[in-house]
């Protein structure tokens, strides 16, 4: 393959970055000092096999030429000592590569088992600023070029210096002056790769950019495709099309010869250089027949080793200034991986637990060992007591002040307070702030100390893990996971039985359509459940929620998907789910949020309106006018 | 894959002959070299000749240089030949896609199209290329490099006999044996991705269910049963090199021990002794580098197949009407008309649909997910085709109009719109290339979007992002309907095409074409009631079938379902 600075990146600090691919490899250090030492083996073989061309020729050939009764023991043990080398090399390269395997792959199993525990910590403001295609190229684009960088580049970039230094020095044992051609070579090789590459590199950026505006209109035209065929546009757009393509050939076809002729230019060179080499050193070979010629003499044998050494000499530099290019790429992906690892942590410093409990006749709570459907808040204090206060989900804000960004305000002094058991809903276009007071409220993100209570508990107390137990959501955007239909309710609560799976499917009104699916309960769901329809997907996640059965449910657009029969069909449904639960729920439709205990107006980050519906329908503002149409939701 | 081939014409396909050829001649100087220094060593050494030693090694470099010609131009030639293959096949695929039916992308998906026009493209190209340079320099040199050792020593020759052999058996063993790891590697490889994608998109869920444990332990298995597999490919791929070493280093060993004899007694001279063992480097590394290229071909297989399933996969709706009528009208009439999305009679999604449309009529059709009303209006443009039945528009049947001269007829606003980026007006004109800036406005100003666009800075000229990300839901609706009025249509069907739009705008929209549409058939498909109620007619489908047609009175007094949904979107209102 040619090679293929695709827009090479270049790493910031390599000597930190190496040192930290280092440390991955701690467990293998001594598999790595072995193929070290392999490694090394294995070219000075090469050097060393090729070196004993000159004795066997020169000591035990040429000086039996003609001989009445030639010995033929001292080629044989030579030859011998050769074959012992050889395998040894050949042996040596084997296992230095299968070794490299185990490390390889064990140390980037290491890495991807960190990146994605890692993943799993981060805030949910790492994914809401960054995109899945970028954070998906850590996994694969970058953790590629690291696993190519180990499992080839490296070995033989170590290979390949050996053999440089190796080869070098053995021409110079053999003849210092054909050495000083080598120099004139070597000059002349650096000179092309320098050029070729430089042309190659800017090539290769237009190339990339006309690729990126071929794939973008490509992308762009396939996934409105039905609206071409609409429109009967596919003349125009095949014409725009064709242009595009024709700008990405002539950029590529630069960019591809320069790539293509770094090879042949430098094995010809070699060629060249062989050439020259004969000649000089065949004229010294004559010459050195008949006179001593000092630093000038030649054997015949050293002259078939170096020439020899001449073809092997270029492609090691060749091969060098290829795998450069992909090493600086491969730190350069490494930098990213571990931005990933070093971006920090969710902070999770809540030490107020979620335990099952009972009620003691008294009204006291009592922490229990098993499932008891009543959870209490365990909240140590400094003092060493413990005391417990029953979950009951009484929400309350308290002048909430909130942005994504500084100097953005989403939220402005947002005051507001659940009961125990009751209905709050929010409407409010898009941008209003509704999914920011859910995403405060299981703390997907932060807001100071004291400001949101749950349960009377400031909840920046309450441990992560047990505060997001107490409170179950259901999405716009429904997600599925591959796996059955069963394993995906569940997901809601792992030790859900089968029983308790469907029943959680019925009140969900999804368990007809799934019987109707073809194998039921166990059919399997693949890529985000694509086989569904997003009504049936949003009912699945309402059946999800259900089975997890908490003291708080969080609604956002959860039927937004589901046509209206089919949402008044799940409202019974529903509305068991939401019993005795306190339930926020965000709604586009105003027939879902109709019988809240409260509705909340937001607007611009701030509550318009509360109350409600007869409230709010008689107070004739901003949700009389929602409710009859006289404005637009988007 | 004929059919790919066939893509290959022009300069391309010159290119792809030239690109050989040039590598023959390389090949051919790379292999006379050797031969020439055993002229150098066995006759200018040996006779002390200097002149014969400076003439023949001008000559080499006279070789050497006409390799470097020959392998840079082949370079060039290699990559205009396969780069312009590569283009072809490109534009052959786009204009493919552009004339699919929405059935034919119905069945690949989007985004494997996109793939396989950005990725595997990509891998055809770079094989082509390999196979015009490496798997046509490598057999060549195979066969003039065995030619040169044995016109230079025959029994010497007999060498390659047993190595060859040996080396053909590892490695068409290797690769026989390393194709199906390979394939399971990669199958790992995209249950990976998948699990990564998956906690990508559901990570809110994933954190709100508290389930980061359970997808790490989940992520443990995938990780590691990738890591076996790639063990397992990768350990049969690394006993190539060191066995095409090790045959090297036995073939050198015994011609130094054979040839040296032979030296030694006379029967050959010490050059030929040395071209020879160049020799054994070419022979054995082009063996190599035919199963390497062999191995890359197997794995770019994948990527043409994919390309030729989307080639050899015609429009399923042919464009061959033989005459060109005019559609002289817009009436719509449906007899019997079955439809099933993968052909199967059994199981239809519309079933004896029979119900007739007068032109100029206002209609609404209302329905629950699923019961087929998108389907039905997506037959009037013929954008599915019936399974059995006919439909006509105008009083010709659908089948019978050239598809441009029907879709200019028949306007439609999907459901799920696209706006393209450019400007909004280059948008606009998508629905007629000669409208002028009145005819634009005046559209706009009946889908209710000439207000906003108005308050845009650049107005008509604002940029839009992709899908115009730019703009509300409502808005890009607006757009959307605008566009398709610009075609002044004889039918326009709105399929569930102002649901982010409020009721307030939502009726002016009606009252402008009820005011300037008088003569065109609308056909509106919506989930709010108030949205069809004032509707010539109302179709309720169920199911895939027609429940009733009446006039809103007729219905509610009538039909159960419609007064189902009447009344759950009524409640309290009043």
């Amino acid at each position: 393959m040619p090679p293929m600075p695709k827009g090479i990146r270049k790493p910031k600090d390599t000597k930190k970055t190496l040192l930290r691919i280092l440390q991955y490899f701690n467990d293998y250090r001594w598999h790595l000092v072995l193929v070290c030492f392999l490694v090394i083996l294995s070219s000075a073989a090469g050097v060393v096999g090729t070196y004993f061309l000159k004795p066997i020729i020169d000591d035990f050939i040429v000086p039996m030429i003609g001989a009445p009764s030639p010995d033929f023991s001292g080629l044989l043990s030579a030859i011998l000592v050769l074959a012992a080398i050889y395998v040894v090399g050949a042996l040596s390269s084997y296992l230095y590569s299968r070794i490299m395997i185990t490390v390889s792959t064990g140390s980037l199993y290491k890495m991807r088992m960190q990146m994605f525990t890692h993943m799993q910590k981060l805030p949910i403001r790492y994914f809401d600023t960054r995109t899945h295609g970028e954070i998906m190229s850590r996994y694969t684009n970058d953790i590629d070029a690291l696993r190519h960088m180990l499992s080839q580049s490296a070995p033989q970039l170590i290979s390949s210096l050996i053999t440089v230094v190796g080869v070098f020095t053995m021409m110079l044992i053999l003849s210092l002056p054909l050495t000083l051609l080598v120099l004139v070579m070597m000059v002349a090789i650096f000179w092309v790769i320098k050029v070729v590459g430089r042309h190659s590199a800017n090539s290769f950026r237009a190339q990339q950019k006309a690729l990126g505006a071929v794939n973008g209109y490509v992308e762009e035209l396939i996934e409105g495709q039905r609206v071409v065929k609409v429109f009967c546009h596919e003349a125009e757009s095949k014409q725009a099309f064709d242009k595009l393509n024709q700008e990405l050939n002539q950029s590529s076809s630069r960019a591809n010869t320069f790539a293509n002729i770094l090879m042949p230019i430098m094995n010809n060179l070699s060629y060249i250089h062989y050439a020259l080499t004969a000649i000089f050193g065949a004229i010294m070979t004559i010459y050195s027949g008949t006179r001593d010629l000092g630093i000038f003499s030649l054997g015949l044998g050293a002259l078939v080793s170096f020439l020899q050494y001449t073809r092997s000499f270029a492609q090691p530099i060749t091969q060098v200034s290829q795998q450069f290019n992909i090493i600086l790429n491969a730190l350069a992906g490494a930098e990213r991986i571990f931005a990933l690892l070093d971006e920090e942590a969710e902070p999770d410093d809540g030490y107020v637990t979620l335990v099952h409990a009972s009620l003691l006749p008294d009204g006291m709570v009592q922490e229990s060992e098993t499932r008891t459907g009543i959870w209490a808040w365990k909240h140590p204090h400094q003092d060493g007591s413990v005391t417990y206060t029953q979950v009951k989900g009484a929400v309350t804000f308290e002048d909430v002040d909130f942005g994504y960004e500084e100097n953005k305000p989403v939220l402005k002094g947002i005051n507001l307070y659940a009961k125990p058991g009751q209905k709050i809903a929010f409407v409010g276009s898009t941008g209003a702030g509704k999914t920011t007071i859910t995403n405060l409220i299981n703390r997907f993100y932060d807001v100071p100390d004291g400001k949101i209570r749950y349960d009377g508990i400031n909840i920046n107390k309450i441990k992560k893990a047990d505060l997001r137990r107490s409170l179950s959501m259901v999405l716009q955007d429904t997600h599925l996971f591959t796996g059955t239909v069963m394993d995906n309710i569940r997901y809601g609560r792992l030790d859900a039985t089968d029983q308790e799976v469907m029943d959680a499917a019925k009140l969900a009104n999804a368990d007809w359509f799934i019987r109707h699916l073809p194998q039921g309960y166990d059919t399997m769901l693949t890529g985000d459940g694509m086989n569904l329809s997003q009504g049936q997907r949003q009912l699945i996640a309402i059946a999800r929620a259900a089975v997890a059965d908490p003291p708080v449910l969080i609604l956002d657009e959860a039927t937004s998907s589901i046509d209206t029969r089919t949402e008044a069909l799940i409202e019974k449904g529903m509305d068991r789910l939401m019993e005795g639960r306190t339930v926020f729920v965000i709604a586009h439709r105003l027939s879902t949020v109709r019988n809240s205990h409260a509705i909340m107006v937001l607007e611009n980050g701030t509550i318009m309106e509360r109350g409600n519906h007869e409230q709010l329908l008689a107070q004739q503002g901003k949700y009389y006018q929602l409710y009859t149409g006289m404005f637009e939701l988007s | 894959m004929r059919k790919i081939l066939s893509l290959l014409k022009g300069i391309p396909l010159w290119m792809s002959i030239l690109t050989p050829i040039l590598i023959i001649g390389e090949v051919i100087m790379e292999v006379t070299i050797p031969r020439i220094m055993k002229d150098i060593v066995d006759i200018g050494i040996a006779n002390q000749d200097i002149a014969y030693v400076t003439l023949h090694g001008g000559k080499m470099m006279l070789m050497a240089l006409c390799s470097l010609a020959f392998g840079a131009l082949a370079g060039w030639t290699a990559s205009v030949a396969s780069i312009g293959f590569g283009t072809r096949i490109r534009k052959a695929l786009f204009d493919r896609v552009q004339d699919f039916s929405f059935s034919n992308v119905d069945r690949f998906s989007t985004s494997s199209l996109i793939t396989r026009m950005t990725t595997d493209i990509n891998n055809t190209q770079q094989s082509w290329m390999m196979l015009i340079r490496s798997l046509v320099r490598s057999p060549i040199m195979f066969v003039s490099a065995s030619m040169m050792a044995f016109s230079l020593n025959k029994t010497l020759s007999l060498i390659f006999l047993i190595a060859v052999p040996i080396l053909v058996a590892v490695l068409v063993f290797v690769v026989v044996k390393a194709h199906p790891r390979f394939k399971v590697m990669l199958e790992h490889f995209d249950a990976l991705n998948g699990k990564i994608q998956e906690n990508l998109i559901g990570i809110r869920v994933v954190k709100a269910f508290v389930r980061e444990k359970h997808e790490n332990n989940g992520f443990s298995k995938t990780a590691a049963e990738l890591r076996d597999a790639q063990v397992r490919a990768e350990r049969l791929v690394i006993f190539n090199m060191p066995v095409l070493q090790l045959m090297i280093y036995a073939c050198i060993l015994a011609i130094l021990w054979l040839g040296g004899r032979m030296v030694v007694f006379g029967t050959m001279g010490a050059g030929a002794l040395i071209s020879f063992i160049s020799y054994v480097n070419q022979i054995l590394m082009s063996l190599m580098m035919i199963s390497m290229a062999c191995t890359m071909l197997v794995i770019s297989k994948a990527s043409i197949t994919r390309i030729a399933e989307v080639l050899n996969d015609t429009p399923h709706i042919p464009d061959d009407a033989e005459g060109n009528p005019d559609v002289k009208d817009g009436s719509i009439i449906f007899e019997n008309v079955c439809f099933s999305y993968n052909g199967d009679e059994e199981n239809c999604t519309l079933n004896h649909i029979n119900l007739t449309i007068n032109s100029g009529e206002t209609v609404g059709i209302l329905g629950g997910t699923g019961s087929g009303k998108s389907t039905l209006v997506h037959l009037i443009p013929r954008l599915y085709e019936v399974t059995s039945g006919s439909l006509k528009v105008g009083g010709i049947d659908v089948r019978d109009y050239p598809q441009e001269t029907l879709r200019n007829a028949v306007s439609m606003v999907l459901q799920k719109n696209v706006l393209f980026s450019g400007t909004i007006k280059e948008n606009l004109l998508w629905g007629n290339p000669d409208a002028d800036d009145d005819t634009v406005i005046a559209a706009c100003k009946a889908a209710q979007a000439d207000g906003f666009i108005a308050s845009f800075p650049n107005g008509y000229d604002t940029q839009l992002g992709q899908g115009g990300v730019n703009l509300s839901g409502g808005q890009k609706q607006r757009l959307c309907i605008a566009r398709a009025l610009l075609k002044k249509p004889a039918i326009i069907i709105l399929d569930d095409s102002t649901s982010a739009v409020d009721t307030a705008t939502d009726s002016k929209i009606r009252e402008a074409f009820q005011r300037e549409l008088a003569n065109t058939t609308t056909l509106i498909i919506a989930q709010r009631i108030s949205s069809i109620c004032d509707a010539d007619k109302i179709v309720v489908m169920d199911n895939g079938r027609i429940d009733a047609v009446g006039t809103h009175e007729e219905l509610l007094a009538s039909n159960a379902i419609y007064r189902e949904v009447y009344e759950s979107q009524q409640k309290g209102v009043a």
